[in-house]
């Protein structure tokens, strides 16, 4: 039996995908010979391989994703990071420091304090253990300026667009500084407070109308026409 | 006591016609409407109304799971808790969860369990609250219905939708989706969840007396009610996109 639906039809948990000889891919699983969905989202077929795109998702670490944490504890040996996800991360003084860490001289809320935000990069994790973190990385370590803004880490690639398309964009058109965390998180910084409104309204779209084509051109339109009324 | 007297009068369940007190014939379900992502704070929640059935359901997680002790090194805890308001039945209801609530919340529990991927998430917890607004018999079924959207609306992976509905004898007749006067003047309630996918039950009880070929009556008959309403189930769920694209999709073609 073939794939039984078109490529990016709206599937619900339970659907019947395909029956035969697919691959099950993301938010799917394989019970006899038989793929279903796992998750609401659009189905796509690439290939052999039958991915469902989620609608709504939760973050889980992934080794190497950009992240967007904000501490909530410090600890003797380090601190305890909210990455908007179910598991709590683990920054350690080695990861945050560049130099020996002295217990007897050094006060950890010199570095980073509760509240502070952070951009980081998950070093590891795999479930059993809580994700661990680093600030060791050009560009990565405190956030002293800028606007944050949450959106479901579902939504994160569509931010991004394929290859970048929809990130470069924003970036030109809104002139905005703006690093996407893959956990839901994206830093918005500018000069001028306008150009922060304006991108955080354009994320804000793309979040709403994710799973729809021919958003670029939307949001482009969108941030033109923002900006117009500024200008008049 | 006004209420035994009540009982005393045998209330007609099914007529000659084999219509039922609210109109409905013995093989029909009672109208729903369902309503995805209606709360704003949970993570995932849905709303249904079946009949005169009025249920929220909201979920959280997976989240941290706290009390600590309580987090599984293998698996994500699921909780849940059913509720009726107050006002949900007629006479004003102590809103300190009762033995039955107590069992229920474990009921709707565990024919949600075998649908959810817990083992994908271990440590930590899934909270499922389910709150009977107005209550007119078989709220578990409807519980679990609603559940399923739920949590399906948190984007919590699984392997189907939980579908529920209850079939009974009232009247000396085989009836679908009980109401409250069939519940309780009535001779039995057969509550059933499924999975439609796999054509497994996840719950099955069974409150009064039946023969054998009558429960197994009762059994194919709630299968049937279940089936019809995954169909909405399915539809209330991808409504909530389907309504942004169409209405972005046809501003573009214009």
């Amino acid at each position: 039996m073939p794939f039984l639906y078109e490529n990016r039809q709206i599937v619900s948990p339970g659907d019947l995908l395909a029956e035969g000889d697919y691959l099950a891919g993301f938010n799917t699983f394989r019970h006899d010979e038989k793929i279903f969905a796992s998750r609401l989202g659009l189905v796509e077929l690439r290939g052999k391989k039958v991915d469902v795109v989620a609608l709504n998702t939760f973050y889980i670490p992934v080794t190497g994703d950009l992240v967007i944490g904000k501490i909530t504890e410090v600890n003797l040996h380090g601190w305890t990071v909210d990455i908007n996800s179910p598991y709590p991360a683990i920054l350690r003084t080695p990861e945050a420091l560049n130099r020996p860490f002295r217990a007897q001289q050094d006060e950890l809320t010199d570095f980073l304090s509760v509240g502070d935000m952070i951009l980081a990069k998950v070093i590891s994790f795999d479930r059993t253990r809580d994700p661990n973190l680093t600030i060791h990385e050009q560009d990565l370590g405190k956030i002293r300026f800028g606007q944050i803004v949450k959106v479901s880490p579902a939504k994160i690639p569509r931010i991004i667009g394929r290859k970048g398309s929809m990130i470069s964009m924003l970036k030109d058109e809104t002139r905005c500084k703006i690093i996407v965390g893959q956990n839901g998180l994206v830093y918005v910084s500018s000069r001028d407070r306008e150009d922060e409104r304006i991108a955080i309204m354009a994320i804000k779209k793309i979040e709403e109308e994710a799973h729809t084509s021919g958003l670029t051109d939307r949001v482009t339109e969108l941030i033109k026409k923002e900006r117009g009324g500024v200008t008049q | 006591m006004t209420d035994k007297e009540k009982v005393k009068e045998k209330v007609v369940l099914v007529n000659e016609e084999g219509i039922r007190t609210d109109g409905r014939k013995v093989t029909d379900l009672r109208p729903i409407k369902l309503e995805v992502g209606v709360l704003g704070n949970a993570d995932g929640s849905a709303y249904i109304e079946m009949g005169k059935n009025k249920i929220l359901a909201a979920v959280y997680g997976p989240r941290e799971a706290h009390p600590r002790h309580l987090a599984l090194p293998d698996k994500a805890l699921l909780r849940c808790r059913y509720h009726m308001a107050p006002f949900s039945v007629e006479e004003r209801k102590s809103p300190a969860p009762s033995r039955r609530e107590i069992e229920l919340s474990m009921v709707v529990r565990k024919a949600l369990e075998p649908a959810v991927f817990l083992e994908k998430f271990p440590r930590t917890s899934i909270d499922i609250f389910i709150e009977v607004l107005q209550a007119d018999g078989g709220t578990r079924c409807a519980g679990v219905t609603v559940a399923a959207l739920a949590l399906a609306d948190a984007g919590i992976p699984m392997r189907d939708l939980v579908v529920a509905c209850a079939a009974g004898k009232a009247g000396d007749k085989m009836v679908v989706d009980l109401n409250d006067v069939e519940d309780k003047e009535g001779d039995a309630d057969v509550p059933v969840a499924y999975l439609p996918s796999f054509d497994a039950v996840s719950l099955l009880q069974m409150d009064g007396q039946l023969t054998t070929e009558e429960f197994q009556q009762a059994v194919s008959m709630a299968l049937e009610g279940c089936k019809q309403i995954h169909v909405v189930q399915k539809e209330a769920l991808k409504a909530k996109y389907q309504s942004i694209k169409e209405a972005v999709e046809v501003s573009e073609e214009e």
